[in-house]
C-alpha cells in the first residue's frame, strides 16, 4: 500500500501534466475551431433562407456577395457595430429596450429581400439556437433552422432536424398589428391563435419544444418596430409614386 | 522487451523473448476482433453503437476515436502500473482516458467539424465506454506496454468493426447510400423501391447486432455454450 503523502503527490502531479497537455492542445487548434464555428453560423444564415450548401468556398462566396450584415435597436435605429461584436447570449437576457440587435438581409432572386434573424435561448440540458427569415412583408417565415448544444437524441434535439423546421415556412408572426410570434405548441393546444401562427411541438420534447417558443418570441419580438419603420417608409414611397 | 537478463545467473529456464509479432502477441491483437469481441461476445459499448451507427461516416470516425483512446490509455495505464497508488487506480485511469478523449474531441472540432458535431456528446461518452475502462481493469494494469497496446488496438478494431458492419447495413437499408454516395439507382425508387425507415432508428442497430451474434455464435465453435 503506498502512502497517503504519495497518493497525494501522484494524483497532483499527474493532474498538472494532462492539464498542461490539454491546454496546449485547446490553444493550438483554437484558431482552426474558430473558423470552423465561423464558417458554421454564415452557413446556418444561409440555410435560414433555404440555401443548402456543404462546400467551403460556395458558403463564403454566397454570403460575401448576397448577405448584408447589421444591427438595429429596439426603437428601429441602425447602429454602428458589426453583427460579430455582439454577444447574442448576453444580449437576450437584458431589458429588451436595451438590446442590439444583429439582423441579417438576404438578398434573393429579382432583388427580394429576406430578413434573418439570429435567435437563442435555452433548452433542457443546455442552449439552443437558430435563424429564422422573413419575407418583405416582415410577416411570412421564410426558413428557420434551429441548433442546441446537448439536447437528448431523438427528443429534444428534433429541433434540430428538417421536418420540424420546415413547419415554419409560411407561417405568420403578426396577427393584424399585434406581434404574436410562431408558437410551438402540442396541435391539440387550445389557443384563439390560428393554425397559421403554431408549429407542432415535440413529443418527449417538451421542455425543448417550450424553449425554442420562448427563444422565437423573446428574439423576434425587439425587432418589430424596426420593421414598422422600414414598412412605413415603403408605404409612403409607394404613395409618392 | 525489456527484460532484463543476468549473465551470471545460472541459465535454468532461459527465459524466452516475445518477438514484436509473436504469435502470442498476434493472439492477443487478433482475439477481441472475433472470440472476445467487446460488442458482440461481451456486450459493452451499446450504447454509442446504437448512437453513430445511421451512417458510415460517423461510425467510421468514432472507431477512429475509440481505437486510439483504447491503445493509447492502454499504453500509458500500462507504463505508469508500477506507480500508480492502488486507492485512486480508477481515478488514474478516467483522468488518462477523459484526457485522451478530449484531445479527440479537439481534434475532431478542428479538422471535421461536419462530424463532430454529428457525433456531438458520443465523442465525450467514450470516457464512459465500458470497453475502455475494461480492457485497462483487466489488461492494463498486469501487462507489458506493447502487449497492452496490442490488447487495446485490437479490442478497438473488434468495437469499429462492428460498428462499421451495422453502419454499413444501416445506411444501406435506411438511405440507400453509402459514405454519403447514392447507391440505390433512382429508377429503383421510381419503380417503387422504398428506403426502410425502421433502419434509420436505433431499434435496427440492436436487431443488426443481435442478428451478428446468431451468426457468430453458429460459427464460432469457441461461443457455444459460452455466455
Amino acid at each position: 500500500m503506498h502512502s497517503n503523502q504519495y497518493t497525494l503527490i501522484y494524483a497532483a502531479v499527474l493532474s498538472v501534466i494532462t492539464a498542461i497537455v490539454l491546454a496546449v492542445a485547446a490553444e493550438g487548434l483554437k484558431p482552426l475551431q474558430d473558423e470552423n464555428i465561423a464558417l458554421d453560423t454564415r452557413s446556418n444564415i444561409l440555410k435560414a433562407v433555404r440555401l443548402d450548401y456543404t462546400d467551403r468556398d460556395k458558403i463564403n462566396e454566397t454570403y460575401d456577395t448576397k448577405i448584408q450584415e447589421m444591427v438595429v435597436n429596439v426603437a428601429g435605429e441602425v447602429q454602428e457595430e458589426k453583427p460579430v461584436q455582439i454577444d447574442l447570449k448576453n444580449q437576450v437576457n437584458i431589458d429588451p429596450a436595451e438590446r442590439k440587435l444583429p439582423l441579417y438581409i438576404y438578398t434573393g432572386e429579382g432583388d427580394k429581400k429576406y430578413y434573418v434573424i439570429p435567435l437563442r435561448g435555452t433548452g433542457l440540458w443546455g442552449p439552443i439556437w437558430g435563424y429564422i427569415s422573413l419575407e418583405e412583408d416582415f410577416n411570412t417565415v421564410y426558413g428557420a433552422i434551429f441548433d442546441h448544444k446537448s439536447e437528448t437524441p431523438g427528443l429534444g434535439a428534433e429541433i434540430a432536424e428538417y421536418p420540424f423546421q420546415k413547419q415554419f415556412q409560411g407561417k405568420k408572426i403578426m396577427e393584424g398589428d399585434k406581434f404574436v410570434s410562431v408558437n410551438v405548441w402540442k396541435t391539440t393546444y387550445k389557443s384563439p391563435l390560428g393554425q397559421e401562427h403554431r408549429v407542432d411541438g415535440i413529443s418527449g420534447g417538451t421542455i425543448t419544444s417550450n424553449g425554442t417558443d420562448d427563444m422565437l418570441e423573446n428574439c423576434i419580438a425587439p425587432y418589430v418596430s424596426y420593421f414598422d419603420k422600414i414598412n412605413t417608409k415603403n408605404q409612403k414611397q409607394v404613395a409618392v409614386k | 522487451m525489456a527484460v532484463q537478463e543476468t549473465p551470471a545467473a545460472p541459465p535454468v529456464v532461459k527465459q524466452k523473448k516475445d518477438g514484436l509479432f509473436s504469435k502470442k502477441n498476434l493472439q492477443i491483437l487478433r482475439d477481441p476482433l472475433d472470440d472476445t469481441n467487446p460488442v458482440t461476445v461481451q456486450v459493452l459499448g451499446i450504447c454509442s453503437a446504437l448512437a453513430v451507427t445511421v451512417q458510415v461516416k460517423p461510425a467510421l470516425i468514432m472507431s477512429l476515436g475509440v481505437i486510439f483512446v483504447t491503445s493509447f490509455s492502454n499504453l500509458i495505464i500500462s507504463l505508469l502500473r508500477k506507480s500508480i497508488p492502488t486507492r485512486i487506480r480508477i481515478i488514474v485511469q478516467l483522468i488518462v482516458v477523459a484526457m485522451l478523449v478530449t484531445i479527440v474531441d479537439q481534434t475532431l472540432k478542428a479538422f471535421l467539424f461536419d462530424v463532430s458535431k454529428k457525433l456531438a456528446v458520443f465523442v465525450g461518452l467514450i470516457i464512459t465506454n465500458c470497453i475502455i475502462m475494461g480492457r485497462l481493469e483487466a489488461f492494463a494494469l498486469g501487462q507489458k506496454p506493447w502487449p497492452s497496446f496490442l490488447d487495446g488496438l485490437g479490442n478497438g478494431l473488434g468495437y469499429g468493426l462492428i460498428l462499421i458492419m451495422v453502419a454499413v447495413f444501416r445506411e444501406f437499408f435506411g438511405s440507400g447510400s453509402l459514405m454519403g454516395y447514392q447507391i440505390v439507382p433512382q429508377w429503383a425508387y421510381d419503380h417503387g423501391y422504398v428506403n426502410n425507415g425502421l433502419m434509420v432508428l436505433p431499434p435496427a442497430a440492436l436487431f443488426i447486432i443481435g442478428l451478428y451474434i446468431w451468426w457468430q455464435r453458429s460459427r464460432n465453435e469457441k461461443l457455444v455454450n459460452v455466455s
